[in-house]
């Protein structure tokens, strides 16, 4: 083989490479997109126990319900127009609190409760909370030390 | 005094920076003597006046000086001393100072460094960095300046973010940011290269040790990062796809391209315009990562508050610098033609781009799955966001390709390679890298599988040719030269055996850790990778600035007490409540138990963990770290003369 095939070789290697590389990325990708809606939204697609999506909203004042030493809780989530109830088995971030805002990970039920199997809380980046400026802020979100993946890296 | 001290240090070191800027690049191109004189003087002076200007900001946070507006947010009198001092980069507009202060750090060790260099090379290195500091200074003066005084005082400070008060956080930032600016020093020589229209083996001599430099401070970082994830964050995750995980992950997946890619244009001085363009894009990731953590555009616990003004300075600021180096690339890339010569199909050299390929490949996979929730929020106005499934999915296979070849390459020849001979030379760190993975699945017979022993054989693999090379070439050098093999080769085999022990840690914490969330009341306990978890108390604990509550856990395992575990979950004075997890630190496996909030009248969540190997992980990365520290110590680097060919 001379020096010049072999290069061309070298060069198709990379490119088949290189192409199965982007194969791999494109179809893990399409499948590991998780959308997110308010309330309003969700309810107005008609999604199924196979849809799994990020619900946005606030925990509404008054409905968290947790029996006594047990991991399950409900709560409502609401964008003050509609509300989904939501179940979820686990520990909950520490800044979850009644009235704030959250998002959650999971699939709608048949009998239309959200099932959470993730929930993060979003925090005001005015967490600095003097308040001393009184600027636009933009919000976060944390989870129990970011936990809960699914397949993974990290995740236990 | 000190802020407006501070303030006018930093005026000073922006005229500083342009004096640099202008007597490294345009000094040549005029010609002037005294012009280019200045160059060097004012990189130094530069340094100087950044470290004043830093040194006032740590005096205003030690002393807690209220009426600075950045003090006020970020600090609080009843603030442990320490965190008072890396309070300073806990926030935006401290930790900007903090990256310029390294930035001129290494400008100025760029500027005594480089006296060896042929001068004019030197002078446009030492302007390229130079204006790169002139962007940043600009932007800490017009866009966050840290040193704007807020009257009346409020009358406290707020406090510091509880989960930055840790102390591993007084190393995480600067060693991040050691690495991240120090791939700028890279960028600068392939800019001066450029311009001058020379690259050559000389060349990529001077740029790897600084290249190697930065390259061991980001993977440091990188290694502190997921440490403190891991026990203060994560609750015992150490790694999660986060978009400001990702921004430091990129610069170091282009960065270890490029530090063997510079080693084909040292030796062969082949691969020179690709060489040169990893090292324009190891510096653009670092200038994404900055875009991206400070614009606010990605959701992130790491993000910095927000404001649309300095996302679009730092866009700009990226636009400049890979606008400029492509254009400058492309204007020059005739001119670094290669001369190095053909490779065979087996050589050293194929083995270099496979790796090349491989890693620019997964760092274009992570930024497809970083970006695309802004692309999508700009196109569609929806938002989605891509979870870590996607990158372990695209990360893991092109990393299980990279692991075989880190066994093969080193064993391979320069130019054109023998296939027998590596067959010769790999057969026996196979076979041994196999049968004690058979061995390891063995012995965990109930909870492994296939995997993990595919898993702990690639470890090896990666483990034992990384030796076996070693030792081949301790045994085929000269008798009497034998322990003095060139400090290269001992840092590859230490990076290399690193990578393998990281991956070791990797997998086997992955598929055998045992864990359960589980709600307790004292007295109750919990069994979790055979161990039993006693909750034996409660107890209210005050600290500095918090408050909470210290679970007390005695773990047994046979009915034997081997440990005693404290979790505490903390409410600081500004009301943000934290979860502080105890890990008891066994040789193989790790006991941990992080507390979350209470469920009930006495009755707390918990999450109860097992986790073996896990800290071979970080093991790995400062195995890997060190084998840069002894690859930037070899002694060619320090070679008086530089001539033109390899050696």
């Amino acid at each position: 083989m001379t020096p010049r095939r072999q290069r061309t070789l070298v060069v198709i290697g990379i490119l088949v490479g290189a192409g199965i590389g982007t194969a791999v990325a494109l179809t893990a990708f399409s499948g590991n997109l998780l959308y997110y809606y308010t309330p309003t939204q969700a309810l107005s697609k008609n999604l199924g126990p196979k849809d799994v999506f990020r619900l946005g909203g606030l925990v509404e004042k008054g409905t968290v319900e947790r029996k006594a030493g047990s991991l399950t809780i409900r709560f409502i989530v609401t964008d003050n127009r509609n509300s989904i109830p939501v179940v979820f088995t686990g520990i909950l971030p520490n800044l979850f609190r009644a009235g704030q805002g959250v998002i959650v990970n999971g699939h709608m039920s048949n009998r239309g409760v959200f099932v959470a199997n993730q929930v993060l809380a979003k925090h005001d980046s005015d967490y600095m909370p003097l308040k001393l400026y009184n600027k636009e802020n933009g919000t976060r979100y944390t989870e129990p030390g970011q936990m809960n993946r699914g397949a993974g890296y990290g995740g236990p | 005094m000190a802020p407006e001290l501070g303030e006018f240090a930093l005026v000073l070191a922006l005229a500083l920076a342009a004096l640099q800027a202008i007597a490294g690049l345009a000094g040549p191109w005029r010609g002037g003597e005294k012009l280019m004189a200045l160059a060097r003087p004012a990189a130094w002076t530069q340094l100087l006046a950044v470290a004043v200007a830093f040194g006032c900001l740590t005096y205003s946070f030690v002393t807690t000086d209220l009426t600075v507006r950045y003090v006020a947010e970020n600090a609080n009198a009843a603030m442990p001393l320490l965190y008072k001092f890396t309070g300073v980069w806990g926030a935006h507009a401290g930790s900007l100072l903090l990256w310029i202060l390294i930035l001129a750090f290494w400008g100025g060790a760029v500027a005594l460094f480089s006296r060896r260099l042929p001068r004019v090379f030197a002078l446009r290195v030492i302007g390229v960095m130079g204006l790169v500091s002139l962007g940043f200074i600009a932007f800490s003066l017009f866009l966050s300046d840290p040193f704007i005084r807020a009257l009346p005082p409020p009358p406290s400070g707020a406090d510091l973010n509880p989960i930055l008060q840790d102390p591993l956080l007084a190393l995480h930032p600067p060693m991040l940011y050691m690495g991240y600016v120090g791939f700028s020093v890279a960028f600068a020589f392939a800019i001066a290269a450029m311009i001058g229209g020379r690259m050559d083996a000389a060349w990529a001599r001077w740029t790897r040790p600084w290249t190697l430099a930065a390259w061991l401070f980001l993977t440091l970082g990188i290694t502190a990062g997921s440490f403190w994830s891991y026990y203060e964050l994560g609750w015992g995750g150490w790694w999660f796809w986060d978009p400001v995980e990702n921004a430091s992950f990129m610069p170091w997946l282009v960065g270890t391209a490029l530090i063997h890619s510079l080693v084909v244009t040292e030796k062969r001085g082949a691969f020179k315009g690709w060489t040169a363009l990893l090292a324009i894009f190891a510096f653009s990731l670092s200038l994404l990562g900055t875009f991206l953590v400070r614009s606010g555009v990605l959701v992130s616990v790491h993000a910095f508050a927000i404001d649309p003004r300095r996302g679009i300075y730092v866009l700009a600021l990226l636009a400049v610098a890979i606008g400029g180096g492509l254009a400058l690339y492309a204007w020059r890339a005739r001119r670094l033609a290669a001369t190095g010569g053909g490779f065979g199909l087996l050589s050293r050299e194929t083995m270099i781009v496979v790796n090349n390929v491989l890693l620019v490949v997964a760092c274009a996979a992570v930024l497809l799955g970083t970006l695309y929730p802004l692309f999508y929020g700009v196109l569609t106005g929806g938002r989605l966001s891509v979870g870590p499934p996607y990158f372990n999915k695209v990360f893991i296979p092109l990393m299980v390709a990279m692991f075989v070849f880190i066994g093969l390459a080193p064993s391979v020849r320069w130019r054109r390679g023998n296939w027998r001979e590596l067959g010769r030379r790999l057969l026996w760190p196979f076979v041994i890298a196999l049968v004690l993975a058979i061995i390891v699945g063995a012995v965990t017979w109930n909870g492994g599988s296939m995997v993990l022993v595919a898993g702990v054989a690639l470890a090896l693999w990666i483990m034992v040719s990384a030796l076996a090379e070693l030792a081949r070439r301790i045994i085929q050098a000269p008798a009497g030269r034998r322990l003095r093999l060139s400090r290269a080769a001992w840092g590859m085999t230490f990076a290399h055996f690193g990578a393998g022990v990281a991956v070791l840690g990797i997998v086997v914490s992955s598929l055998l850790s045992s864990y359960l969330n589980t709600s307790l009341t004292p007295g109750q306990s919990a069994e979790v990778g055979g161990y039993r978890f006693v909750f034996a108390d409660a107890r209210r604990i005050t600290g500095p600035n918090y408050r909470g509550e210290q679970g007390v856990f005695h773990v047994f395992e046979d009915g034997q007490r081997v440990a005693v575990l404290r979790p505490e979950s903390r409410v600081y004075l500004q009301g943000m409540p934290t979860s502080e997890s105890s890990i008891s630190w066994k040789p193989t496996h790790d006991i941990y138990v992080a507390m979350g909030q209470a469920v009930g009248e006495h009755a707390w969540s918990f999450r109860l963990q097992v986790r073996p190997f896990v800290r071979f992980i970080w093991f790995g990365g400062i195995l890997m770290a060190f084998g840069g520290v002894l690859a930037l110590a070899d002694p060619r680097y320090r070679r008086r003369k530089t001539g033109g060919g390899g050696p």
